[in-house]
């Protein structure tokens, strides 16, 4: 192996024998084990038959007109969905982290003199509470029962809005809260030394927030806010729940006339799992491009104080030669 | 509100139900996620292979297409997903009816998708151990098995906790797909039926759901956090 494992040494000889002669086992195995228990039952049950196939992937086909462009229609509207819900989250979100954070620090922060001063913070207290089970609260449902009731609940007080704007808050109240709490524990686990030379140059407490913590805490947090990203563009699809026509209700009508279903998930899937893993991929490359920290100038070497995140990726190889 | 007072039985039938269902479905989540894992952290590539192709293919796949998968494709491969009708399981979940197909493609599905997230949280574990512990251990002469039970393993499980545990409130909330496919008698099949077909109203129905979901995963969560605050301490 190239890269430094924790649990291996770099193999001699006879380990590195003992290896190729694994690999050719539980290669020959695999692959036994795939032809055996799945393509043979598939191919028995006519799963690899054209006739399922050739709607999808063949263009002389006359059905693959009209399956690509539902199949097209309905990645839109999955995609307008995503985008709309992202939006929408990450701006409430930050708002969110902002009013949060705020909250919290007025109401654990020191008690007023004055008697004005002390119902604000006392009303601080009391705000602080309630967006704490909000969050809570969104945090700990599921997202098909928030975007179910969202179209349940509203058409009750006169609020008919289309799927698509149902689909949206729906997923928009889950992500939000979700986003929210990312940028506020990045917000709150800074270095206090950023604070403290904010409040030691005079800015208010709203100030350092908006124009010294929050900037930082999306910096540190980018990954896992993609990460969150892919949550989202995975989660549309249970806009089927509410009648979305998105990718998946799509595919569903066109297995309604062509009677292949397999077929049409595998088409469906890969491309979910080819935008995915690119968005994915994407996060990786930022969280590398983040620990390896911002340019500095030469000379103007900075300790890097920021380095302890707790995030799992942190990676194992700079700790140990940092302890070392 | 007179839904909840009336209905209070079916509310809380539907609550072990989901119950139920996540319980089967952690621990087969839980198993297959420490076979992934290993076959990841393995020396032998076809393995690695393996592992990574499993992670990145259902990690990547929204959990809704990996039931519809389970459902069609599970009859296509032969399989009724019999390996689960375990003969006392049935007496121990009898609110779940492990005897219905479909149940047991709900848990499989459950299960499958799960075990890519187990599966990563064991690894960032392992890996979030320097390799200079493991270094130290070799170089006092333990051997693979003695290292990896004294030396890994301990600090390893350490870091993997809050994000084992992170996962397992994923997989209770994402349980509510199951009622969403016909799995009759969750919390969340159970607010359609009261809603849709008996017409309550939706508020006094959804608060009771909801209470249901909020019971398992909101302790969950806050000791999760305690956890978390307790290590970011003790290091």
């Amino acid at each position: 192996m190239s890269e430094a494992s924790v649990l291996y040494d770099n193999p001699g000889p006879r380990t590195r024998r003992n290896i190729l002669i694994g690999s050719v086992v539980f290669g020959v195995l695999a692959v036994a084990g795939l032809y055996f228990f799945v393509y043979l039952p598939l191919d028995e049950n006519g799963q690899f038959d054209a006739e399922k196939w050739a709607p999808l992937v063949d263009p002389g086909n006359e059905d693959f007109a009209d399956v690509w462009s539902l199949l097209g229609q309905g990645f839109q509207n999955t995609l307008i969905a995503a985008v709309l819900a992202i939006v929408a989250s990450l701006v409430l979100g930050t708002l969110l982290a902002i009013l949060r954070f705020r909250l919290k620090e007025l109401a654990h922060g020191p008690r007023g003199s004055t008697a004005g001063r002390q119902t604000f913070l006392g009303l601080a207290w009391v705000l602080n509470l309630i967006s704490r089970v909000f969050v809570e609260f969104f945090r700990g449902l599921p997202v098909l029962l928030t975007i179910f009731f969202v179209a349940r609940i509203l058409p009750e007080y006169g609020v008919d809005l289309s799927p698509r704007l149902f689909l949206v808050i729906g997923l928009a109240l889950y992500n939000m809260v979700v986003i929210g709490e990312i940028l506020r524990s990045g917000m709150a686990n800074l270095p206090p030394g950023q604070k403290e030379a904010a409040d030691a140059i005079g800015l208010s407490g709203l100030q350092t927030a908006l124009t010294i913590l929050l900037p930082q805490a999306f910096r540190i947090m980018l990954p896992a806010l993609i990460s969150q990203i892919v949550v989202v563009l995975k989660d549309t699809s249970l806009g089927f729940i509410i009648s979305y026509l998105e990718a998946l209700r799509m595919g569903q009508f066109i297995i309604q006339e062509l009677g292949n279903p397999i077929q049409v998930y595998v088409v469906i899937a890969v491309i979910y799992i080819a935008v995915n893993y690119a968005v994915s991929r994407l996060a990786v490359y930022v969280q590398r491009r983040v620990a390896r920290g911002r340019k500095t100038p030469p000379g103007a070497e900075v300790p890097d104080v920021t380095k302890p995140t707790p995030l799992a990726g942190a990676p194992a190889g700079e700790g140990g030669a940092a302890v070392g | 509100m007179d839904v909840l007072t009336e209905n209070a039985d079916v509310f809380v039938k539907g609550f072990f139900v989901t119950f139920q269902i996540c319980i089967l479905a952690a621990i087969g989540a839980l198993l297959l996620g420490t076979v992934l894992a290993a076959m990841r952290i393995s020396p032998i590539p076809p393995l690695r292979w393996l592992g990574t192709a499993y992670v990145t293919v259902v990690r990547n796949t929204p959990l809704t297409i990996v039931f519809f998968f389970m459902a069609f494709g599970m009859p296509e491969l032969g399989s009724n997903a019999d390996f689960l009708r375990i003969p006392l399981l049935d007496k121990l979940f009898v609110r779940l009816g492990t005897d219905i197909p479909f149940f047991r493609f709900a848990i499989v599905a459950l299960t499958v998708y799960t075990a890519a997230f187990v599966c990563e949280a064991l690894r960032a574990g392992v890996n979030a151990v320097q390799p200079g512990q493991s270094e130290a251990g070799r170089s006092l002469g333990l051997t693979f098995l003695q290292n990896l039970r004294l030396i890994v393993l301990p600090q390893a499980g350490q870091a993997t906790v809050v994000p084992l545990g992170s996962v397992i409130i994923a997989m209770i909330k994402n349980s509510a797909l199951a009622g969403a496919f016909g799995v009759v008698g969750d919390l969340f099949q159970t607010s359609d039926q009261l809603t849709s077909a008996q017409g309550y109203g939706a508020i006094p129905v959804f608060i009771g759901v909801a209470a249901g979901y909020l019971i398992l995963t909101v302790p969950l969560g806050l000791s999760l956090d305690r956890i978390e605050r307790r290590q970011a301490v003790s290091r």
